[in-house]
């Protein structure tokens, strides 16, 4: 058995795990690239709508349908309205629904997925029932359902998306709490005097994270994705705001017509959204779990 | 075996239930008053309140809900109110090209995502796995009606390979006699080679969007399983025996990695019902899950609960069939209790 | 004349390339296996004795690579063949066997066709032909009805069954070389027995040359005709299997020989000769001046439903069966026992896996709930309390556990200090994060962890280490019985020395009473006043260690004894003074 030689530099805390971040991020340079990315959206997630230089809703139907050039890097739309504004605009909105619904779908789906797997019995019974019945449903359409039913505002969007991403979280939540409910530590962490709910929520959670983090990253692509469909058909936000899906939708029908950049650049924005949470949740889990550090 | 498939059936009763209940009562929340848009919009008040009547829409919602199952329980889905004809006869002809386009896009995808992850996994650090990972991420970000989008801007619109997204059919020829509904088993039925090319090429596009669509998934599932099946003991005992390549990868490996494999399957069939709806969009498609835009807009809840009862059904089957498919491969689900 | 070597090893150096560079696993190493003879390689986890044995079969895994040496089996240059040419020997020339049979069958393929995968690949043979071969050949691996358990899958079949198949595989075509790669570790110790005892009766039959791979070095003196010793990737000593257990010449030898638990030997002797003479232990005087014993169980039992008699299938064969059930619907993992331990007193519990020996310790520290009986601690009837609530009483920090599995039972996400800390923080009254702290250290060197080392985390942590942070925990809150649930199966044998010692050593000074289960008989001799032995759910011997296992009353008793691998020449050369043989 190789013996570890003592190193000085602890390793826990705060400061190490920025540290081990630093190295994972410099040493893939995917995750690198992914980092950076999800930076670049975040920025413009802040600012955009500040520094972008023409208003996303003013029309102008003397410049409708203009091809990318230096005055309109993207082009305009077909009423005149700068692309390139309304891309970076909408990236504010895009974001904001992708971190609430994971954020909520997280808590509903993580916790009682969590509870099931630990707990089994009648807990485990009822939410399976749920989710099962929620599965029942192609989940798109039942997103589509929840949102015409509800109304087409963005809070409706979030819950829709969540509801439908819960038996996901739900099943991984119980897989993993299963796996560790017979595990010796947490024996042993009855044996120390825990009650059941400190076991689940200070010894096993803590283990769930890594891979919870990974899912809620691929999540928020999927909010995106779903809010964007949503959109695309017309349940999803109103015209004229500035959102992904819906610039998608308006620019569809020019695509036949060979006005490309109307459809392109909001879908283009979309799929690098999407691909750098993807790419994301990757390094995240390589931060999150210790098991990775050297 | 016949006791699984009876435990899961029984299973699958609370949970058609529950779809039940929830569909009718999603419909019934709807914004519109499918009593107004059936009347007209120079209908009076007191017309309007007349159809309300005739279509029973007054009744307090535990009475509207027996009289639904009642009806259900005859195979009477309703009729449509946007076009008058009954659900059943519509879900009949729109079905099957949702059906053709799916099951088409799964097995293309499936044709190219499993030999892409099997190699990938037998050739890590290689160009097929660095590939595998980029169409792995990247068929994952993509929105389903961009690529739809982009590819009949591409292969319509600048090289005029493709036809016109225009449905299933060029207005030139006529669909060929319904056996199946599907049109390209129907014209090889009818003898008719040339409207079995048209439909074809009809299909290539959307075909491609969906395949598209669901290679991530799978070529991602593929691969996983197969690296951890070509970790495992018996793998390396089966090496350590001298048995070829071949038997090692194929029936050693692989039979095992496909069980993840076919559990995923179920899930990707749930996204590709829901990316049909977009897909019929972009072409035109005149299949199920346009049907279900067009009545969910026009707050038109009988084919709505029609469609949303159809797809649960279907999907509950789908499931039983994946279950069944597992319980073939491995005799650990069918043999213990 | 000397006859050419079937194996011969020259030189051989393993290398792997990781993350952190490249690693040798196994550098400059000479081996050399006769026609007919058998080897066996020794050595504790990192020793690379594995490696060795896969770099032979060239199935080293993708990152190794063998950067300089020639291995020659029967003469022709392994190390240099093709992938091919590998393919021909592997199965028909030389075979192996691995550890964990189970997971080394395909599970969904019945082991009849395994074995006949094997065969059709190396021999020319008809389909018939080789079916019946196959059955042949699970016959003489004596497994019974075997063209009933052709059709047999790999769970349907116990541990020692499946060991018996992966060597029918290997046997299938006859190879000239056999390499067991610790093919009895996890394996019930009569079984060990059976499952050597064939091997070595089949390898004779038709002369083979074996390679035993093992840490056991009793195992391999009493089965090999040579022994290997290796340490860090190099081979330290190579001798005659006599000369190596009764006389070893390297230092590293003569620890592994005294590490190594055996009859006549204490808990001192195990440690190395060089080992600092440790200051006599004063021992705590008993807590309390009472007699009585600490803890009373009686007619103790926990039934659980058997599998298939509950639910929907259950309820249908009870409906088409028509008769009483072939078997009783209950299932009785403990079948009313009755034992006592008293205060200071140190009490085995042995038995093979299934006899309920994890179920008692299990429902004695209140983990799960009893079905029927009295578990009386100190006088107060603890087995009435549902386990669900037990935590939560005071009596919680008087009965406390070491697990088995030191890397299991430490959350991964935990601290050392933090996985110490934990039932301080819940169960004493040491309050403030300083005064834990200082508590976390005075236990750590109670144990020997070395104080840096309690910020790391588990997979930092060495074998040894993790037991020691799981010791510390157990005792942190000074209970007055500790249940020791094979402490050390997962330790190499010479931490496992150093581990049993302290286990002594802070059994004397807290004053602790301990229940120590184990399925090792001598490990059981060395710690243990009074041995409790268990089968299928009923106690069937006990009395004072040293009567148990020297003149055994139970045939069962008996027969675990004779299943403790023992070199023929011990009993004359060694331990002269003692008449027994054992």
């Amino acid at each position: 058995m190789t013996d570890i030689v003592a190193t000085h530099r602890p390793s826990s805390g705060i400061a190490a795990t920025l540290r081990h971040a630093r190295y994972v991020v410099s040493e893939n340079r995917v995750t690198g690239f992914a980092f950076g990315l999800f930076l670049v959206i975040v920025l413009a997630a802040l600012i955009g709508p500040y520094v972008v230089p023409y208003d996303p809703l003013a029309s102008n139907t003397t410049a409708a349908l203009k091809p990318p050039s230096m005055q309109h890097w993207f082009g305009t739309d077909q009423l005149g309205r700068d692309v390139f504004a309304r891309v970076i605009v909408a990236t504010r909105l895009d974001f904001v629904i992708a971190v609430t619904s994971v954020a909520l779908v997280f808590l509903m789906g993580g916790l009682a997925g969590v509870a099931a797997g630990f707990f089994g019995g009648w807990t485990d019974r009822v939410v399976g029932r749920v989710a099962d019945t929620i599965m029942a449903f192609p989940l798109f359409v039942l997103a589509m359902g929840i949102v015409a039913a509800m109304g087409n505002t963005v809070q409706n969007i979030v819950i829709a998306t969540a509801i439908v991403n819960f038996p996901l979280y739900a099943r991984v939540a119980r897989a993993e709490a299963n796996v560790r409910r017979e595990a010796g530590f947490v024996l042993a962490a009855r044996l120390s005097g825990n009650s059941e709910v400190r076991i689940v929520l200070a010894h096993v959670l803590p283990n769930i994270m890594p891979i919870m983090i990974v899912q809620m990253s691929l999540t928020m692509g999927y909010a995106i994705l779903n809010a964007a469909g949503l959109s695309f058909i017309g349940l999803g936000v109103r015209p004229p705001t500035a959102e992904w899906g819906i610039m998608v939708a308006e620019g569809a029908a020019f695509m036949v017509s060979g006005e490309w950049w109307i459809a392109f650049f909001p879908g283009a924005a979309l799929m690098l959204a999407v691909f750098c949470f993807n790419l994301l949740g990757d390094g995240l889990r390589d931060i999150v779990d210790p098991q990775r550090r050297t | 075996m016949l006791g699984m498939v009876f435990k899961r059936l029984l299973v699958a009763v609370p949970s058609l239930i529950g779809v039940v209940i929830v569909t009718f009562l999603l419909t019934r929340a709807l914004p519109g008053d499918p009593a107004a848009y059936f009347a007209g919009p120079a209908a009076t008040k007191e017309a309007i309140e007349q159809i309300r009547v005739k279509l029973g829409l007054d009744q307090p919602l535990v009475v509207q809900f027996a009289r639904y199952v009642k009806d259900l329980a005859r195979g009477d889905l309703g009729n449509s109110l946007t076009t008058g004809q009954p659900v059943v006869q519509e879900i009949k002809t729109r079905l099957p090209a949702s059906a053709e386009l799916t099951l088409l896009g799964l097995i293309v995808s499936m044709s190219i995502a499993v030999p892409l992850g099997i190699m990938a996994a037998t050739r890590p650090g290689s160009l097929v796995d660095h590939a595998c990972r980029v169409v792995a991420t990247a068929g994952v970000s993509l929105p389903v009606f961009f690529t739809g989008l982009i590819l009949v801007y591409v292969f319509y619109y600048q090289l005029g390979w493709a036809p016109a997204p225009l449905g299933r059919l060029d207005i030139f020829f006529s669909p060929p006699p319904h056996i199946t509904g599907f049109y390209l088993i129907d014209s090889l039925i009818a003898g008719n080679g040339e409207l079995f090319v048209a439909s074809l090429k009809q299909l290539i596009l959307p075909t491609l969007t969906l395949a598209i669509f669901s290679l991530a998934p799978i070529a991602r599932m593929t691969r996983a399983s197969m690296l951890a099946v070509l970790a495992s003991d018996f793998v390396r005992t089966a090496r350590a025996s001298g048995l070829a390549p071949f038997t090692v990868i194929v029936v050693y490996a692989f039979r095992n990695a496909m069980l993840p494999v076919v559990t995923t399957l179920g899930m990707v069939f749930s996204f590709l019902l829901g990316a049909n709806v977009l897909v019929e969009k972009v072409f035109a498609w005149p299949g199920i899950g346009s049907f279900a835009v067009e009545a969910l807009i026009a707050s038109d809840f009988a084919p709505l609960q029609g469609f949303v009862l159809t797809m649960a059904i279907m999907y509950v089957a789908l499931n039983l069939l994946i279950d069944v498919l597992y319980g073939l491969i491995d005799p650990r689900v069918r043999l213990e209790a | 004349m000397t006859a050419i070597p079937l194996l011969d090893v020259r030189d051989l150096t393993v290398e792997f390339s990781t993350r952190r560079g490249a690693v040798r696993a196994v550098e400059h190493i000479d081996l050399t296996v006769a026609k007919g003879e058998t080897v066996g390689i020794v050595g504790e986890s990192g020793s690379g004795k594995s490696v060795t044995s896969y770099a032979v079969m060239r199935i080293l895994d993708r990152a190794g690579r063998i950067p300089e040496g020639t291995i020659r089996f029967t003469g022709i240059d392994v190390t240099a063949a093709s992938e091919d040419d590998m393919r021909q020997l592997r199965g028909r020339e030389m075979s192996m066997i691995f550890q964990n049979p189970r997971a080394a069958l395909n599970p969904i393929r019945k082991v009849g066709r395994q074995i006949e995968d094997v065969l059709t690949e190396h021999v020319k043979a008809s389909s018939h032909e080789v079916s019946e071969k196959a059955i042949e050949i699970l016959d003489q691996v004596r497994i019974a009805r075997p063209r009933e358990r052709y059709h047999a899958y790999p769970f349907e079949l116990s541990g020692g069954m499946c060991q018996r198949v992966v060597i029918a595989l290997a046997l299938a075509c006859r190879p000239q070389l056999l390499i067991a790669d610790e093919p009895t570790t996890g394996l019930d110790v009569t079984t060990q027995k059976a499952v050597m005892d064939l091997i070595v009766e089949l390898t004779r039959e038709r002369a083979m040359s074996t390679i035993l791979i093992t840490h056991d070095l009793g195992l391999a003196a009493t089965y090999c005709d040579r022994i290997v010793v290796m340490e860090k990737g190099h081979i330290v000593e190579s001798a005659d299997a006599r000369a190596v257990f009764t006389a070893p010449s390297h230092d590293y030898t003569r620890k592994l020989m005294r590490a190594t638990p055996r009859a006549g030997a204490s808990l001192r002797d195990l440690l190395p000769e060089t080992a600092p003479a440790t200051a006599s232990v004063t021992k705590l005087s008993p807590r309390s001046e009472s007699r009585a014993p600490l803890l009373l169980v009686q007619r103790l039992v926990k039934e659980y439903p058997r599998k298939g008699s509950t639910g929907f299938r259950g309820i249908f064969d009870k409906l088409t069966r028509g008769g009483p059930a072939p078997e009783p619907d209950m299932f009785r993992a403990v079948d009313g026992i009755s034992f006592t331990i008293n205060r200071g007193e140190s009490v085995g519990l042995v038995g093979e896996s299934g006899c309920g020996k994890s179920t008692t310790s299990t429902m004695i520290m209140r983990l799960i709930d009893k079905s029927d009986g009295m578990i009386m601690f100190d006088g107060e009837n603890i087995g009435d309390i549902p386990a669900r609530q037990f935590s939560r009483l005071p009596q919680r920090r008087r009965i406390q556990m070491v697990f088995q599995d030191p890397t299991d039972s430490l959350n991964p996400r935990f601290t050392a200090a933090r996985a110490i800390a934990d039932p301080i923080l819940r169960l004493s009254d040491i309050k403030g994060a300083d005064a834990v702290r200082a508590r976390c250290e005075e236990l750590a060197r109670q144990v020997g962890l070395p104080l840096e080392l309690l910020d790391r985390f588990p997979h930092q942590l060495s074998g040894g280490q993790k037991a020691r942070v799981g010791i510390a925990r157990a005792i942190a809150l000074q209970p007055e019985l500790v249940i020791l649930d094979e402490p050390t199966a997962a330790l190499d044998v010479s931490v496992q020395a150093v581990v049993l010692n302290l286990l002594q050593d802070l059994k004397e000074s807290l004053g602790m009473s301990y229940l120590f289960v184990s399925h090792d008989l001598n490990v059981v001799r060395l710690l243990c006043d009074r041995v409790i032995v268990m089968k299928a759910g009923k106690i069937v011997e006990e009395g004072p260690t040293e009567r148990v296992l020297s003149a055994p009353e139970a045939q069962y008793t008996r027969d675990l004894i004779a299943a403790i691998p023992h070199p023929t020449f011990v009993s004359q050369h060694t331990e002269p003074h003692r008449a027994a043989t054992l």
